[in-house]
């Protein structure tokens, strides 16, 4: 096998497809808002949603802690965010400053969560990190008496975008005779954090710390004989998670300019957590995938259902809303029945469950 | 008092529907460890099918109650297909897949039920007819109605006829045989594909039981019941100790009585800081503490790290 040589820096073996990715990237806002801004607004929740995936990535993947409450740090993160930059408070805080205090918070909070909770097995901790996300999300929905904190069900609205000066993301700008657009703006930087969390994510994979959540993952008492102090590692797991759905969090905040509770249900939870086990769990090219696919899908059949039905039938039989979950569902299902270890996932893993099978 | 006394009237009710449906996690988590995301659809479907029955043929001029007993029992035989169908179709397949597909499927099946639920019955709140007519007893200054006492006592035979199944008969040997150790069980003679099937099963049709108590005391139905009905039994099957039925029972009573003696006091002890519509959080509040003191729920047996 010529595996890749591990004397040349990843770049050079791979400039040619490194190439090709930036010039999809780029174009990619530019060719989706041929057909209107929604579409440039999907390409932006596909990016939200690589970036969060691959935060949970860290968790499952990594550390194999199955947190099924992740969305609780992800709502921390955008309710942060829009109590320091809207009219709700009076305060208007530069997304700098708030987007590392988001970041801080849910940080916190998965610590919070993880100090008494970690020792839990498996799924016991998975029921655990559910019920911690419904707690937050109730709080989210009622904190509005005696004192209005969270604006209850009906939300925060007016959020700020991000502004670097007289540079606001929420306007459309000209370089260079190129009209941007305020959802094009936001796709860089959403690209931009993907592309941060992606190299974290590749650095954490064979560190130290890397390692040792894997040695957890496989075999936590081995791990523990191995002199791995499984209680912090797990935690740090944890908190770097949860930071990067305070991130994720807080730039969905300023995209959308509303936040309310409704976006931070149990479903957002699992849906970020089968966009990491359908791709392919802890394998990041996978992960990506199955976040970009998830995403897209529910919206390709949002376009694709209604005339097609039209078509068949020449009238609407179906509900075309639930017709779309029930496609969507189904999929899930069928993935996971013929390719059990996701849609992509790394070699060492594909060996494992073959080996496993005999 | 009378506030004390009604809330756990009220909690006992709502505790042993919430035991019933743990059940059918805790069995199917006991013998495969697979987390049923779907039993909580599985509840919803069977309290529709209940529905459609006694909508249809209250027009017949069949006693009311014979219309319900006829109506309870297609939902429980259609639960039982339903069972029997999602494990053969969905979670056989994945027998020896990494832990976490047959999860991701669980959520899949649970949305596609959603959904054909949602095609069927349509999105708003169904009416459940009331078939008993309704009595209310007084007692010590808290009311009960005849339908409460119904729903308590139903249970209380359904859980005494399981523990006894499982207990005492071969099937139930069988059950625990595999639960213990699929491959030795395998190696004295236990069909393994029976004995999943039969959990899968049973845990439907005390589902669908459950589905039409929910939908004689509340009097709705809606195709979205079954995910937080769902979640609270999950909870108290964890409560319990996942796994253990015995476990679940407890849990399922101890979760309602938390929870409505909960919602009845939170104004009072946090001088109305918080209402009662944070009653939703004391299920999951409990879970946490419980948890942090005894890992393995409170009559989980004591586990290693490795199971």
């Amino acid at each position: 096998m010529n595996g890749p040589s591990t004397k040349r820096p990843y770049w050079r073996q791979h400039w040619l497809g490194l190439l090709l990715v930036v010039g999809v990237l780029l174009a990619v806002p530019f060719v989706a808002a041929l057909g209107g801004q929604a579409w440039v607004r999907i390409a932006n929740f596909a990016i939200l949603y690589v970036f969060l995936a691959l935060g949970l990535n860290i968790v499952v993947g990594y550390a194999g802690l199955l947190d099924l409450g992740y969305v609780a740090f992800y709502a921390v993160g955008a309710y942060c965010y829009a109590l320091l930059a809207s009219p709700h408070f009076g305060i208007h805080l530069p997304f700098w400053v708030i987007l590392p205090c988001g970041a801080a918070l849910a940080c916190l909070f998965g610590v919070l969560l993880g100090a008494p909770t970690l020792k839990l097995r498996g799924d016991y901790l998975a029921i655990v990190t559910l019920g911690f996300g419904e707690i937050i999300r109730i709080f989210m929905n009622n904190l509005n008496a005696p004192i209005n904190i969270t604006n209850g069900a009906q939300g925060i609205t007016l959020i700020d975008p991000v502004r670097i000066g007289d540079f606001s993301f929420a306007r459309t700008s000209t370089f260079f005779g190129i009209s941007i657009s305020g959802p094009q703006k936001y796709y860089f930087l959403l690209v931009a954090l993907a592309v941060l969390v992606i190299v974290v994510n590749i650095r954490l994979q064979n560190s130290r710390i890397g390692r040792a959540w894997q040695a957890i993952r496989e075999d936590e008492v081995a791990a523990k004989a191995c002199g791995i102090n499984t209680r912090n590692i797990k935690l740090l797991a944890f908190a770097m998670g949860a930071s990067f759905g305070g991130i994720a969090g807080g730039v969905f905040a300023a995209m959308q300019g509303f936040v309310s509770p409704e976006s931070f249900s149990l479903m957002e939870s699992i849906t970020i957590l089968a966009m990491v086990v359908l791709g392919g769990m802890g394998h990041i090219p996978g992960v990506i995938l199955g976040a970009i696919l998830l995403t897209g899908l529910p919206e390709a059949l949002r376009y694709g259902i209604e005339p097609l039905q039209q078509a068949v039938f020449g009238r609407m039989i179906i509900d075309p809303e639930s017709l779309r979950m029930l496609v969507f569902g189904l999929a899930l299902v069928l993935v996971m029945r013929f390719r059990p270890a996701g849609l992509w996932p790394s070699s060492l893993r594909r060996r494992e469950l073959a080996e496993a099978t005999d | 008092m009378d506030t004390l006394l009604q809330q756990l009237i009220n909690g006992l009710t709502l505790g042993a529907v919430y035991a019933l449906v743990a059940l059918g996690y805790t069995m199917v988590y006991g013998i495969i460890g697979l987390i049923n995301f779907a039993h909580g659809e599985v509840v919803m479907i069977g309290t529709m099918v209940a529905f459609t029955v006694i909508v249809s043929l209250a027009g017949s001029g069949m006693p009311p109650l014979l219309i319900l007993g006829i109506g309870l029992l297609v939902a429980v035989v259609a639960c039982m297909v339903l069972g029997w169908g999602l494990e053969r179709v969905a979670y056989r397949p994945l027998r020896h897949a990494p832990r976490l597909t047959p999860l991701i499927t669980a959520i899949g099946m649970s949305i596609v039920l959603q959904n054909v639920a949602m095609i069927i019955w349509g999105r708003n709140y169904i009416t459940f007819p009331p078939m008993i007519d309704k009595q209310i007893y007084e007692f010590g200054g808290a009311s009960f109605t005849n339908v409460q006492v119904a729903i308590v006592v139903l249970a209380a035979l359904v859980m005494i006829g399981l523990t006894y199944l499982v207990q005492r008969t071969r099937m139930g040997m069988a059950m625990r045989a595999t639960a213990q150790n699929q491959h030795v069980a395998l190696l004295m003679g236990v069909d393994i594909n029976r004995v999943i099937a039969m959990a899968f099963i049973i845990g439907s049709a005390l589902g669908a039981l459950a589905g039409c108590m929910v939908g004689s005391y509340y009097e709705i139905a809606h195709y979205q019941m079954g995910f937080m009905l769902g979640l609270k039994a999950f909870t108290a099957a964890v409560l319990g100790g996942i796994g253990n039925m015995a476990g679940a029972m407890a849990g399922g009573l101890l979760l309602g009585i938390i929870e409505a003696l909960g919602a009845g006091y939170i104004g009072d002890l946090t001088g109305n800081f918080l209402g009662s519509h944070y009653q939703d959080i004391f299920a999951f509040m409990v879970l946490i503490i419980v948890l942090m003191f005894r890992p393995s729920g409170l009559f989980g047996e004591r586990t290693g790290d490795r199971a």
